[in-house]
């Protein structure tokens, strides 16, 4: 899937949210949709399990309108955080434009991060994409958590973000971060325009 | 239907929404048909796409009363249509409506799925446009996004100005309540006017509702209302709840975060699009709305980087339209079915196209073909011509397999135009006569180009050998010297010889004696089979002069023919001059042809004195000039005519 389709001008975005299970990553996803006016709002699709899970993966259209004479669509996903939904993971993951890593601050889940980050660099290498070249952004979520019980975002950062991309502290269910996160993610997918990425 | 003269512009609240939609309306409306035309307005319902139809048609008559203006949905178009159908009026209805100056066309939305509406409707804009008249349209929707349109029309539709009107802000929504509170001769308490723009009514329709509904409590239930009371009554109305609960500050921020990131989306993209590609997608959008096949564009915007040449590819690609374009006005000239042929639409297949038209062009008028006169059938063969009658065979057995070219060489007289029809000839009949077989002098083949340069023809005088299937050219020293025609030659020559199309030459000698000649078409003769042809021997006289003898009325006796066939001839041609000579003598005289009668009227001196005839001898050993009929004078007069010549 190409970023972007001059001859029907269209730029379509696909964006995942990885990360470990209950790191976040559809919360991220339904602060977002709340924000968006009705008039923009597509429909989100959210397949979870009785328990609230996401068994296999959300996924919100939105739509952005006509920008500079393209029509902008961003396809946001949720890739399941359990360990064994790894076939779902890898086809959510496929023609991804951009990726946001969604980590869980708890102290207790560090391990949990690591595990899921590496995950995400052997389910790209997979599909022959080079983890350095994807547009990537490390988003430290449920920092609103007592003190105790987290990482600060330095000693995350020190954990995960040995490649020193963007990242962001952020409390998904209130709002602080998420909307920064969308925002370095989609600039960094929206780089790719001027130099367009190997199919 | 006729114009709402209540809708004017100068009762049409402007603000920064509509400002653009206002002045190109009324930019329209001073100057109809020469600016922005068509003006195609959308907006949602409710804020003011009518009004400002009706205020463009109001001003237009104003300015200037002959104008005809006519306005109408397109529900009412479809009917009129539909209706002009039903009484087989369609011409009417035509006529009609390319009269009109200025067409006011509302709610084109429902434009959808209505095939014939369309298309009588893209025949309507194109004969309105092309007479310079006015054509306005509104809908609530972008031409591209109103369904199941063609995409011709769309094109049209777009191609002039496109406004839409916004919803209206504050300061407008209080403009339109107050000109309405004036219209109306309500006065409200300070503040409830402001109040009630306060909401965000998306559009005018419903602000006024809202109004009319407060003017409505106050005349009715006869006490003013004040500010603070305007929400409870309207409480019910979507907008203002809305408005209440938007008061709630946790949702504000929430709204702005994504209008910024939206903004900053859109920074985004457009500091990152491409903009070569994006002039290359629309010259794809334009020239598939054309009908032309875009492939080669296509094929650019793969690429990452801008090619240094895009600017110059595009241009080059809207050059090939043009010539594709010319291409098809000559295929129609010829057939006028032809002119719609595919080929004419895709820029990539220019050669192909080009091969189609020379190809139409050359079967309209076919080169030269062979004389039938000249069959394989009358010509003899014998050892002084049996090697060019050998090739000329395997020519028509195997055409241009075996000997391409064919170079045959020979004196004046010996067969060679004969034997080149007769292969042509057999050429033709051996395709059933599918294939085209073009044979020529070159003095003819010379005489065509200059007629054709003259006439600027040339591309189609061309075309017409290099479709042929073979070529023949008789008397190809004729050309010698002359540069152009060799040109041509040269080129028809390779065209053909690489097409597998089989080409023979005939000329009086072998191609390395042709002077005045270029090397690359001398060296192309050299390159089949040489053949020459000799003066007929006497087993081809005998056979020769039998065969002509008996188309006369005279026996060919054994002793006549073999009387003859002793007699050197250097070419077919004297033998022909030879018989009629001695059948005109046979039949003066009223006595039977025999070798005799023959000795006697070829050879007088010796039949006279009875002698040997030596000169016979003489002849055969001296070059051709003595032995040519026309040259050698055979009869002397007789001693006392030469006398009395003299005395003279």
């Amino acid at each position: 899937m190409s970023l972007v389709n001059y001859a029907t001008r269209e730029i379509t975005c696909k964006i995942v949210y990885y990360g470990p299970g209950r790191s976040g990553k559809t919360t991220n996803l339904h602060y977002v949709f709340a924000q968006v006016p009705d008039d923009r709002k597509g429909k989100m699709v959210s397949l979870a399990t009785q328990t609230d899970r996401t068994l296999f993966f959300d996924f919100l259209p939105l739509d952005l309108g006509t920008i500079s004479g393209f029509t902008t669509k961003f396809q946001l996903y949720t890739v399941p955080g359990q360990v064994y939904y790894q076939t779902t993971r890898k086809l959510v993951l496929q023609g991804a434009d951009g990726v946001v890593f969604v980590a869980d601050s708890q102290a207790r889940q560090l391990e949990e991060n690591i595990e899921s980050f590496q995950d995400l660099h052997a389910n790209l290498a997979e599909q022959g994409i080079d983890a350095r070249e994807i547009p990537l952004v490390i988003q430290y979520n449920k920092q609103d958590l007592p003190r105790d019980l987290i990482l600060t975002s330095a000693e995350l950062s020190d954990a995960l973000n040995f490649r020193s991309v963007p990242e962001f502290p952020a409390d998904a269910l209130h709002g602080p971060g998420v909307f920064e996160t969308l925002r370095a993610i989609s600039e960094l997918v929206l780089k790719r325009l001027s130099s367009p990425a190997r199919v | 239907m006729q114009v709402d003269s209540r809708h004017r512009f100068d009762n049409f609240i402007v603000g920064s929404a509509n400002r653009l939609a206002v002045a190109a309306a009324r930019a329209v409306a001073e100057s109809p048909g020469s600016v922005y035309n068509p003006l195609f307005i959308y907006s949602g319902s409710g804020l003011g796409k009518t009004h400002l139809m009706g205020a463009i048609g109001n001003l237009a008559v104003q300015r200037e009363a002959t104008l005809s203006i006519e306005y109408l949905s397109l529900d009412d178009f479809v009917e009129q249509l539909h209706a002009a159908i039903g009484s087989g009026e369609t011409e009417l209805f035509k006529q009609r409506y390319q009269r009109v100056d200025i067409l006011l066309i509302d709610d084109m939305q429902f434009l959808t799925g209505h095939r014939e509406t369309q298309t009588e409707l893209l025949r309507l804009l194109n004969a309105m446009q092309g007479g310079g008249r006015q054509i306005v349209m509104s809908s609530d929707r972008p031409p591209g996004e109103i369904a199941d349109v063609d995409e011709r029309l769309i094109t049209r539709l777009s191609g002039g100005l496109i406004v839409d009107i916004g919803s209206p802000d504050y300061e407008t929504r209080i403009a339109i309540l107050r000109a309405k509170c004036e219209e109306r001769g309500v006065r409200f308490w300070p503040g409830v006017v402001e109040e009630l723009g306060r909401l965000e009514f998306s559009n005018v329709r419903e602000l006024q509702g809202a109004l009319n509904r407060l003017i409505a409590f106050q005349t009715l239930g006869g006490e003013q209302i004040k500010p603070e009371n305007v929400l409870t009554v309207l409480g019910d109305l979507p907008e203002a709840k809305a408005v209440a609960s938007r008061a709630t500050p946790a949702r504000a921020p929430a709204e702005n975060e994504f209008q910024s990131f939206l903004t900053d989306v859109a920074s985004a993209v457009a500091q990152h699009v491409q903009a070569w590609k994006v002039k290359i997608a629309e010259a794809i959008a334009y020239w598939t709305g054309e009908g032309y096949r875009t492939g080669q564009l296509e094929r650019l915007l793969q690429e990452s980087d801008p090619p240094a040449n895009w600017e110059s590819l595009l241009r080059g690609f809207g050059a090939t339209v043009e010539r594709l374009k010319a291409l098809a006005q000559q295929a129609t000239e010829v057939d006028a079915a032809l002119g719609g042929h595919e080929l004419f639409r895709d820029p990539e297949r220019l050669r192909d196209a080009e091969l189609l038209v020379d190809r139409a062009l050359a079967g309209a008028t076919p080169p030269p073909g062979p004389s039938a006169a000249f069959t394989r059938a009358g010509f003899e063969v014998s050892s002084s011509n049996q090697l060019a009658v050998k090739a000329a065979d395997a020519v028509v057995a195997e055409p241009a397999e075996r000997y391409n070219p064919l170079f045959i060489h020979g004196p004046s007289g010996v067969g060679k135009t004969h034997l080149l029809n007769a292969v042509g000839n057999e050429l033709m009949d051996a395709s059933g006569g599918a294939s085209t077989v073009a044979c020529v002098s070159a003095q003819l083949f010379m005489d065509e180009l200059i007629a054709a340069l003259q006439e600027g023809t040339v591309e189609r005088w061309r075309a017409r050998y290099r479709s042929a299937d073979a070529l023949l050219v008789d008397d190809v020293q004729f050309v010698a010297e002359k540069e152009r025609t060799q040109e041509e030659l040269f080129h028809v020559f390779n065209a053909l010889h690489a097409d597998g199309k089989q080409l023979v030459f005939c000329s009086d000698r072998p191609p390395r004696e042709l002077d005045g000649f270029e090397d690359r078409l001398r060296s192309r003769f050299e390159g089949g089979l040489v053949v020459e042809m000799q003066s007929p021997d006497r087993v081809l006289r005998e056979k020769l002069y039998a065969r002509f003898l008996a188309a006369t009325e005279h026996a060919a006796q054994p002793e006549l023919l073999a009387y003859l066939a002793e007699r050197p001839a250097a070419s077919v041609r004297e033998i022909i001059g030879t018989v009629n000579r001695l059948v005109a003598a046979a039949d003066v005289s009223g006595t039977p042809l025999t070798a005799a009668v023959a000795r006697a009227e070829l050879e007088p001196d010796q039949a006279a004195s009875a002698r040997p005839s030596t000169p016979v001898a003489v002849r055969a050993a001296a070059d051709t000039f003595f032995l040519d009929d026309e040259k050698v004078v055979w009869d002397w007069t007789d001693a006392p005519t030469r006398l009395i010549e003299e005395l003279k």
